[in-house]
């Protein structure tokens, strides 16, 4: 599999050598999606709460049991709550049974598009940060957005690159640009990632990692897909730390421009005995 | 959660040694980044010495960005100095503890008065200066002078000694809408050297007063190194992590950064002199890693540079200051620092009119605060 990223990810004081998520649901069976978590080598793997049996404890069930929780992390996610309210009791829910303290916040009112609301999930961020939760909120690709929950203590922000399921890329670049320029928690594109060069472009943005799901669930061979997507995310990870390879504010590096801007100031100094 | 913490797990001396070993090739590397996307060892790398044979292609890059960030404006702004009473000792400031000068503090009164005069010459935007004397310049003295000349200037500053969280609000309540707090040096063994008295002397306590001033919701913040007290390269490193901090944790707050340099003269005599070419490419890297930020250029710099700096990437610069109080009405008492530009607000808005600038008096209103 692929090397680790020399920079691990800190989030909540945790560190992944892996900066791609993975979701669990829309699978076809839980042996496929074991087989994608693997070929990922992921170290954060989500859950949907409402996909799990909420009255017994989660390690006796299937989907729990099959994620190795000494090498990854946990994240339930409160998908299918529509409001603040329905997410802070999911979340304490996954708690008491044994799911941590991490939750991945997902607060989506319409079924069709499954959009997050601004409104809720800043709210239900701020209740379940009190509550001693390791936040990360699902959001839309609103800078100010991103600014609120990181105020009301977001561990990251994950704002979608196009609607969940849609397989369309990211389709918000400029406003991600724009969120992980003033971010100061990791920012974690999730949604809409349909292919490997998607994760790969999210990373060249300067996305702290990348969450998928649906392209490895509906994938003919979601193992083989997964670890192209782990390939992706360091190529497009490596090309980051490289520096910037499509810029608009670039200049041409015009050396034979008519009149220089800084010939006021001299030429350099042979001798910089000064410094 | 201050600054202080992400200050400490950086060390001076370390900075200070990774710029002077960088080199071409990684200041190439930086170069290639879109400004605002550049990180620490970007920074690093175009501070260095390395970075001078680049230094037109910085500029470059640091005009597009001011241009596109602040169009081709410049603010113009005044001081206005209250009180040169000051019980602190900083070796390098003619206002220290024990000097033998002449001392003043105006009224408020007289304050008005004096800041009519910049009224009159057209400044809207001033700010307000005292030495540390909590006594004479007592909050509510500063209150005071803030309340009467907020009715007609759209922003007043201070730069004052560094006050609790609850000080600066009630401070905003009387019409202050920011605060100009200068570290002077990050480097903490200089730091300690020329700061001998008072409680300017505690280093810490006034790196976490930004961070107090934002915690009140000031609309503008200003932070500065006295380039010349120790590294300058370094100084400058750590204004602009201090100011990115700023701007990422206040961030309806607009963050400006100024970099004076010392002149040897003023009474410390182990200050190495910054050259106009390092200057202006310690500006250039600011602008790079901190596209949004305000630069500032004092009345220090004599006005020909100020003028081509305003061309490439200052954004506000001070214009026909006096640093005395009562200055504006000749009152005789002692400056704070020589000025080296002193042209008239109307010469130096001309001089800006004529580079194709807007000289800007006013980019705020009072109902917004
Ligand atoms: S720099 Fe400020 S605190 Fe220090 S002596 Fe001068 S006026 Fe006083």
């Amino acid at each position: 599999m692929a090397q680790s990223d020399p920079q691990p990810l800190v989030i909540a004081g945790r560190s992944f050598h892996s900066r791609l998520f993975v979701g669990t649901g829309k699978f076809a069976s839980t042996a496929e999606m074991r087989a994608a978590i693997d070929g990922s080598a992921t170290e954060m793997v989500t859950v949907a709460l409402r996909r799990i049996d909420l009255s017994r404890p989660l390690e006796q069930q299937d989907l729990i049991s099959a994620i190795d929780r000494s090498r990854i992390q946990l994240l339930p996610n409160t998908s299918g709550a529509r409001n603040a309210l329905e997410a802070v009791q999911l979340a304490r829910l996954a708690r008491e049974l044994g799911g941590g303290n991490w939750i991945k916040l997902e607060v989506t009112p319409e079924p069709r598009y499954l959009l997050p609301d601004p409104v809720e999930t800043l709210a239900a961020t701020q209740e379940l940060v009190k509550d001693g939760f390791v936040v990360l909120p699902y959001m839309h690709a609103d800078p100010i957005l991103a600014l609120r929950l990181q105020d009301a203590g977001a561990a990251t922000v994950m704002p979608l690159g196009s609607p969940i399921g849609s397989n369309q890329g990211i389709r918000t670049a400029e406003s991600i640009r724009i969120i992980i320029e003033q971010a100061r928690v990791p920012v974690v594109v999730d949604a809409g990632l349909g292919a490997p060069s998607h994760a790969a472009q999210a990373m060249e943005m300067g996305a702290s990692a990348v969450l998928v799901n649906t392209a490895l669930a509906i994938a003919r061979d979601p193992a083989t897909i997964a670890e192209a997507f782990a390939w992706a995310v360091l190529a497009g990870r490596s090309a980051r730390l490289y520096g910037d390879l499509h810029s608009s504010e670039r200049m041409p590096a015009a050396a034979s421009a008519s009149s220089p801007l800084t010939g006021f100031l001299g030429r350099p100094s042979q001798d910089n005995s000064g410094n | 959660m201050s600054f202080l913490e992400e200050f400490q797990r950086w060390s001076f001396p370390g900075v200070q040694q990774r710029i002077a070993s960088s080199n071409g090739a990684r200041v190439e590397q930086a170069l290639s980044r879109s400004a605002g996307q550049l990180d620490a060892d970007d920074l690093i790398a175009l501070l260095s010495p390395a970075a001078d044979a680049a230094l037109e292609q910085m500029a470059r890059q640091a005009q597009a960005t001011t241009r596109l960030r602040f169009g081709k404006t410049v603010l113009l702004y005044a001081p206005l100095y209250l009180s040169n009473i000051c019980y602190s000792q900083c070796t390098y400031c003619g206002f220290s503890y024990g000097k033998d000068i002449r001392r003043l503090q105006l009224s408020p009164e007289q304050a008005e008065v004096e800041a009519g005069l910049l009224h009159a010459a057209g400044i809207r935007h001033i700010l307000l200066l005292t030495g540390e004397a909590y006594r004479e310049s007592s909050i509510n003295y500063i209150g005071d002078c803030v309340e009467r000349i907020a009715r007609s200037f759209a922003s007043v500053s201070v730069e004052v000694y560094p006050l609790k969280t609850e000080d600066y609000l009630s401070l905003r309540w009387r019409g202050l809408d920011g605060l100009a707090i200068y570290q002077e040096t990050y480097d903490p063994r200089r730091y300690a050297a020329v700061h001998l008295k008072g409680i300017k002397a505690r280093m810490e306590y006034r790196l976490e007063c930004p961070d107090r001033a934002g915690e009140a919701g000031m609309r503008r913040i200003a932070l500065g190194a006295l380039l010349g007290l120790s590294d300058a390269a370094s100084d400058v490193f750590f204004t602009a992590l201090h100011a990115r901090y700023l701007m990422q944790r206040f961030w309806q707050t607009q963050i400006s950064i100024s970099l004076p340099r010392l002149r040897p003269a003023t009474g410390v005599d182990d200050v190495a002199s910054i050259g106009d070419r390092d200057f202006a490419r310690f500006l250039f890297a600011l602008r790079l890693f901190l596209p949004d930020a305000g630069l500032t250029l004092s009345t220090r710099e004599p006005a020909p540079l100020r003028d081509e700096l305003c061309g490439i990437v200052a954004t506000q610069i001070s214009a026909g200051s006096q640093t005395s109080p009562g200055g504006y009405s000749d009152s005789g008492a002692a400056r704070q620092f020589e000025i080296e530009d002193r042209r008239t607000v109307r010469q130096v808005a001309d001089a800006l009119a004529a580079r194709n600038l807007d000289p800007v008096f006013t980019d705020w209103s009072p109902a917004l605060k």
